[in-house]
């Protein structure tokens, strides 16, 4: 069989937010861009964004970049990267006005500037009163902004291959990441794109736990491709649980409707959270809301006939106000609850929600990995983006609009730095067969027949195995024994069968595939999380309660060979202000 | 609860066929949406072909046609269907597989309404300003998810699906055209001036019935006539 080969400067895996802005930047600054996406474009997760981006605009109240600065490094519970935050919240601002003049239909002020509304966590002048620095098209701003994304790609005529599955990086001996060895899902055949630079932009992995907010579509493809590649994935213990998931089901409510004002109530009509976080109550912290919530649940104190949720109220907000800032989350809620939030409060429970950790990146996004004594060098031609990346902007905790943020700075940022790296390196090095037979095999194997384990219910026990040893709280104990029970489903998974072995659009296949990819994502999350012994932003230890800045103010590197765990220094020096050095944590 | 789906796999299909499928009973959980359905009749064969990604409604993956009304299972509770449930793929689209189309057409009307904001003036080093009323005109467009249970019901879209640019396509032009930022008015107008790209729309409002965002094409598309005419006297 020949196999079909294409060339391009650039390939992007992923077409949400991250890839989408980097193929703009690259389209725009003339360089060859290819964009392969398992779903098309406008269907990836970034469309689910609800709440808004953050920027310090200063539309609505007083704010500064600095003042972000210090609240993104207070939500990282200190573990974020400072140089690369600063970068991040100095450029957020010219970020948001070019979404604008791609067209994104933000909502407006009566001045008619970008509306803003509080998000949890944010701050003016250093954790003072509380600031509104989220920029919102209604509760649509993923929509809005990856839909004018994708409008202005088609404009700049970038390349597209809808609904392509990428399996595996290609890799030569010196270490050159040359492009991905895909197939297009419609005819099942297989082709290899080779790129000067590969960015992977293909977002989370929250598809590891059974009740998330995720698209099914989440399986952290990109991860686990970049682990099979040799790169170690860091911090993948720290999983932010968003508080308020629709209890039972997962679907998100935007930390935005308590920035408009709604609050959440236990089953004594108690706003509770006005005793865990005095002064930001409902908008302190998703790591300090989400922990609230399952204690006030602990203790007997949640709502419903088996007690195992809160109440979020948004009743007082009055209709006209639900309906024009927040019309899809009523309108969820209706499907999905027969409630409208203007009559009655949503059950909500903490969900599985995002991925802090991943692929570690430098803050022009390229790949790096500890080489002998350099903890941070440069894969060649490999950069990464979004959520799938870790740059780490988030560190133990992501603040609400700061992702969208994040996807959009960094994947501009990688571009940029792709555009040099081409100027460099002018022609496509010799394509290394090995690599791509390789990644072939991993294609043929899901040909195999006869007597196997199906996909499906293997997916989910893997979900359960990590909604029940890697929760909310852990411990040693629970985790070992998560371990334990991953490895013995990683065994089970490497014989498992599809019963579909046809090509066209075999979406069995593609399933199977991403079990696989889920598998990687899950062991890196639990392994880290066993590994870390101390407490710290969404990671919560029962046995090692406290925060422990002598022994853990690192980063860890989760590797693929012997599921072994290292360690890398957190990057405490911004790049032109002073340092925030780690405080206690009160909201 | 019964279901009927329509089943075609063009490796080893010579024609497509009707396959009944049986959820138990006791699978079946109140608020159950018809995606959940479609996920555990999967578990039961792999090779049951569907498009699916958010669950909620927001990413337009899941269009199909279900008791004779093009939706998105992922919003359609269990409990408001007629069983069986005959569930086929969108009528006037060429089938791909089982309940799968092949969208290009549609991608391709879209790309044709040029739906990207233009706007040649030099770049401020903020935000364009747009007051909210002016805003406020574009609820009701900007939100559409190109799902295409739409055009997938407009008759006229069936009869012409080359020349007729359909209702989600014509919705995109409506949000263009009424962004006060964007100022290619005249030339949005130009293009959609023909007997085909807007004028096969007869008004028959299916679009509007079938929109799982509560959007109106059919008014969008009367919109621009009516600015198309104010722009001619
Ligand atoms: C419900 C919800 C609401 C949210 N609201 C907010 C908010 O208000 N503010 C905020 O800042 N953040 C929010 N977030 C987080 C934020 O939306 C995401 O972190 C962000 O959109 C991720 O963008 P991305 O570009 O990295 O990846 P995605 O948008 O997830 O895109 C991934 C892309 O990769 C492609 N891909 C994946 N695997 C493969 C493969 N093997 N082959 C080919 N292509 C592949 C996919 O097709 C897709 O195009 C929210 C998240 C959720 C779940
Ligand atoms: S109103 Fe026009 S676009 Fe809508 S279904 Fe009828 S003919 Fe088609
Ligand atoms: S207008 Fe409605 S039905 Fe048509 S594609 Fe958009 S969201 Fe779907
Ligand atoms: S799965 Fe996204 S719209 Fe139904």
């Amino acid at each position: 069989m020949k196999l079909t080969t294409r060339k391009f400067d650039a390939l992007i895996i992923g077409a949400g937010g991250a890839g989408l802005r980097a193929a703009l930047q690259l389209s725009n600054g003339d360089a060859r861009v290819a964009v392969v996406s398992k779903v098309f474009p406008t269907r990836s997760h970034t469309v689910a964004a609800q709440g808004g981006v953050n920027a310090a605009l200063a539309n609505v109240l007083p704010d500064s970049w600095h003042w972000h600065m210090f609240d993104t490094i207070k939500g990282s519970d200190y573990l974020g990267d400072q140089d690369a935050i600063e970068y991040m919240c100095r450029a957020a601002p010219k970020v948001v006005y070019e979404l604008e003049h791609f067209g994104v239909p933000f909502s407006r002020l009566d001045d008619g500037g970008i509306y803003q509304r509080a998000f949890g966590g944010q701050s003016q002048n250093f954790g003072k009163e509380q600031a509104a620095r989220t920029c919102a098209a209604a509760d649509r701003t993923g929509h809005a902004i990856l839909h004018s994304l994708y409008q202005q790609n088609l404009r700049a005529r970038t390349h597209f291959f809808d609904e392509y599955f990428a399996i595996d990086l290609i890799k030569d001996e010196a270490g050159y990441v040359l492009g991905v060895v895909a197939f297009e899902i419609l005819s099942g055949e297989p082709i290899v794109i080779e790129a000067k630079t590969t960015l992977i932009a293909t977002g989370g992995a929250g598809q590891i736990f059974r009740t998330n907010t995720n698209s099914l579509s989440n399986t952290g493809d990109g991860m686990a491709m970049a682990l099979r590649a040799g790169v170690p994935l860091e911090d993948m213990e720290f999983v932010q649980f968003h508080p308020t998931g629709i209890a039972g089901r997962g679907m998100l409510i935007t930390e935005g409707v308590r920035g408009e004002g709604g609050f959440l109530i236990n089953s004594e009509d108690e706003r509770f959270m006005e005793r865990y976080a005095p002064q930001a109550k409902d908008l302190a912290s998703r790591d300090v809301v989400s922990r609230a919530i399952a204690i006030e649940v602990r203790e007997g104190r949640g709502c419903g006939r088996n007690k195992d949720h809160v109440l979020l109220d948004m009743r007082h907000l009055g209709a006209d106000m639900i309906m024009k800032k927040l019309p899809g989350i009523r309108e969820m809620s209706m499907t999905f609850l027969g409630v409208d939030p203007i009559e009655k409060p949503i059950p909500v429970f903490p969900t599985c929600h995002y991925s802090m950790g991943g692929i570690p990146t430098n803050r022009d996004g390229q790949v790096v990995v500890p080489v002998k004594d350099t903890p941070e060098d440069p894969v060649p031609g490999l950069y990464a983006a979004g959520e799938a990346a870790c740059v780490s902007v988030h560190g133990a905790n992501r603040l609400g609009g700061n992702s969208l943020l994040d996807i959009l700075v960094f994947g501009r940022a990688a571009a940029n730095h792709i555009l040099e790296f081409l100027k460099d390196n002018r022609y496509h090095r010799p394509l290394p067969q090995g690599s791509v037979d390789q990644a072939l095999e991993r294609l043929s194997r899901w040909e195999r027949k006869g007597d196997g384990e199906a996909v499906e219910p293997l997916r989910q026990e893997l979900r359960k195995v990590m909604e029940d040893h890697c929760g909310v709280f852990r411990t040693a104990e629970v985790m070992q024994e998560g371990v334990d029970k991953l490895r013995v489903l990683r065994e089970r998974i490497a014989n498992a069968v599809i019963r579909d072995h046809s090509q066209t659009f075999n979406t069995a296949r593609i399933e199977a595939m991403e079990l696989e990819n889920l598998m990687d994502c899950a062991m890196a999350t639990m392994c880290s999380a066993l590994g870390r012994e101390e407490s710290r932003g969404a990671h919560s230890r029962v046995d090692f309660p406290e925060r422990d800045d002598e022994r853990w103010l690192k980063h860890s590197l989760y590797s693929l060979l012997d599921d072994s765990m290292d360690y890398k220094p957190v990057r405490t020096q911004p790049v032109s202000v002073e340092s925030f050095p780690p405080k206690k944590r009160v909201y | 609860m019964e279901f009927s789906i329509y089943r075609f796999n063009p490796d080893t299909d010579s024609a497509p066929y009707m396959q009944s499928f049986t959820l138990p009973d006791d699978q079946i959980e109140p608020g159950m949406m018809l995606l959940d359905a479609l996920l555990l009749l999967k578990t039961k064969d792999d090779s049951l072909g569907f498009r699916r990604s958010c669950q909620h409604g927001v990413c337009g993956s899941d269009g199909m046609n279900v008791n004779g009304t093009n939706g998105l299972a992922c919003i359609m509770p269990l409990a408001n269907l007629k069983a069986p449930v005959v569930l086929r793929p969108f009528p006037g689209m060429p089938v791909i597989r089982d309940l799968i189309v092949d969208m290009d057409n549609f991608y391709r009307q879209y790309r044709e309404a040029e739906p990207w904001l233009i706007n040649d003036s030099p770049e401020p080093e903020v935000e364009r300003l747009q007051t909210p009323e002016d805003r406020d005109r574009l609820d009701g467009l900007y939100e559409c998810i190109l799902c295409g249970c739409c055009s997938a019901s407009c008759p006229s879209y069936w009869w012409n699906p080359d020349r007729f640019l359909g209702p989600a396509a014509l919705l995109q032009a409506a949000r263009f055209i009424e962004d006060s930022r964007d100022q290619a008015t005249e030339h949005r107008l130009e293009r959609l001036d023909d007997a085909y790209r807007l004028y096969r729309c007869h008004g028959i409002m299916n679009c509007t019935q079938v929109c799982p965002k509560g959007l109106n094409p059919s008014k969008a598309i009367s919109d621009i006539r009516r600015t198309m005419i104010k722009r001619s006297v």
